[in-house]
């Protein structure tokens, strides 16, 4: 990409986001409720908010929800991959179709019966729900690989080993990653969800606290706080994806 | 030299690719396979390297049997067979550091010669210097031209410095230039290395510039419809021959017989 180019997206990034802003500020005056604030004044609940103990909700949250992104991925991308063959699909497609479909979340009571409601229990919650999304990808990028790169590994003298390492992963990776980022999304709507109740920690947490107190710049401090969390995950994974992908943006 | 001995293949799903193929080439012969698409010549390539298993029949070189893929073996696969992952200079030393850790499984035996990874280096460089990749080692496929990236492909397999080049439709997708080229390029490879070449095409020109002998195969299931001899073959200028075109008319004729 010219680098005039990558100037000028950085140029449209900013654009869009004051435009989102401006919106909002539209929106707050327009409505005149004390539901939704000015982005001023959420602003300065932030601020005020990083005073206080925003940041360690913001790290309690980001905390949890990494935790359950890279168990989830550490689990699905090995099954995904391993799904390759039709041996280990036999038994992978089954379970994708009978659990896949499931809602989840619906689990909660069962989780927190089974680990109590620490940590662990959001965390696994998180976990289930961002493995299936991701083994769903990384199975369909292993079993829609060309037969051609196996058979020309294996005319090279590869063994089964050298098959995931040089074929199977590498070329599944740009739709793990993908599937990653996507996920966060989803990964960060379970965190509200499991962080809603039963502590008092996260943002979650100061999401409902606030609400009850009718306290609405502090509710908008901590979904600013949430929002950015996907944020800094989002952009993380992309410059990952960027660099262990470089093939694919070559 | 390269013996198929009555290979028949039928796949799982039922599909009949060979019927009864035998035909042999002896070493440092070329020899190009020819038939309508769909008649199992990348099937026979396939069983020729060991990849996949005969149902009946099988294939020998140097007498022994082939079951896995050897050493001794390149195998060049249609659309370049490269990694896009891997930028030229990992797609070309792929396999000489696959081969360069003991194969296991291989009842136990170690594979030599040991390439280290300075020596890989050498080999790799003065191949893309030779092939005039030189320069492209940090580029990836899909950033150079369909001539370049075949040309890595028969970069990846002379690395491994082999006695015999099994190619696949190796230059089918190329435009009419670059394809000349790098028959002649072919050419020139079997010529001066003593390499043992088998050419699967379904260019008939192809076929007859490139192959001393030339095996027709019938449409599926493919099976041995003649053998011609093309002993002319080994001057680039023998497509500009009477001789050339009247082999290939030979060819074609075969061709026509064997797919009614």
């Amino acid at each position: 990409m010219p680098s005039g180019e990558k100037e000028h997206r950085g140029w449209s990034y900013l654009i869009i986001g004051l435009l989102l802003v401006a919106i909002w500020h539209l929106f707050a005056v327009l409505l005149n409720s004390i539901a939704l604030p000015t982005p001023i004044a959420v602003f300065y609940a932030f601020i005020s908010g990083i005073k206080n103990d925003l940041l360690t909700h913001l790290f309690i949250s980001a905390i949890r929800v990494g935790y359950g992104i890279a168990l989830a991925l550490s689990l699905a991308v090995p099954l995904g991959l391993v799904s390759y063959k039709n041996r280990t699909d036999k038994f992978v497609a089954p379970l994708i179709y009978l659990l896949y479909p499931f809602p989840h979340i619906v689990l909660l009571p069962l989780i927190i019966l089974l680990f109590g409601i620490g940590d662990l229990s959001k965390i696994i919650l998180i976990t289930i729900i961002v493995f299936f999304q991701i083994l769903v990808t990384t199975r369909d990028a292993a079993r829609n690989l060309s037969t051609n790169y196996i058979y020309s590994l294996l005319s090279l003298g590869a063994s089964e080993k050298d098959i995931y390492r040089h074929v199977i992963f590498p070329a599944s990776l740009p739709k793990i990653l993908t599937a990653m980022r996507i996920s966060i999304g989803t990964a960060i709507a379970v965190l509200f969800f499991v962080e809603s109740f039963a502590t008092t920690k996260g943002l979650g947490y100061l999401i409902m606290d606030a609400w009850s107190r009718m306290d609405y710049p502090d509710l908008y401090a901590a979904i600013v706080a949430m929002a950015l969390l996907g944020f800094c995950l989002y952009v993380v994974l992309e410059k990952v994806e960027h660099k262990v992908c470089a093939w694919v943006y070559a | 030299m390269i013996e198929s001995k009555g290979i028949s293949k039928v796949y799982p799903d039922g599909t009949e690719a060979l019927r009864e193929v035998s035909f042999d080439i002896s070493e440092g012969e070329s020899c190009s396979v020819i038939g309508p698409s769909g008649c199992g010549k990348t099937t026979l390539l396939f069983i020729l390297s060991g990849i996949l298993k005969p149902t009946s029949g099988k294939a020998l070189i140097e007498g022994k049997e082939v079951v896995s893929p050897s050493k001794e073996v390149a195998l060049i696969l249609q659309d370049y067979g490269l990694f896009p992952w891997k930028t030229v200079y990992e797609n070309v030393s792929l396999g000489l550091e696959l081969r360069s850790k003991p194969l296991q499984g291989l009842r136990g035996r170690r594979v030599e010669p040991h390439t280290g990874k300075k020596e890989r280096r050498e080999i790799v460089s003065s191949l893309l210097q030779d092939l005039g990749l030189k320069g492209f080692e940090n580029h990836y496929p899909k950033q150079l031209s369909g001539g370049m990236q075949q040309r890595i492909g028969f970069a990846r397999a002379l690395a491994l410095n082999p006695r015999i080049l099994l190619m696949d439709e190796p230059l089918s997708s190329l435009d009419a230039l670059t394809r000349e080229t790098l028959q002649n390029f072919l050419l020139n490879l079997w010529k001066n290395n003593g390499v043992t070449m088998v050419l699967v095409t379904h260019n008939i020109e192809e076929a007859v510039f490139l192959g001393r002998k030339i095996v027709v195969l019938s449409s599926r299931p493919g099976s041995v419809v003649k053998t011609i001899e093309n002993h002319k073959v080994g001057d680039v200028n023998y497509r500009n021959t009477e001789d050339f075109f009247e082999k290939c008319r030979a060819v074609r004729r075969s061709i026509e017989g064997g797919a009614t």
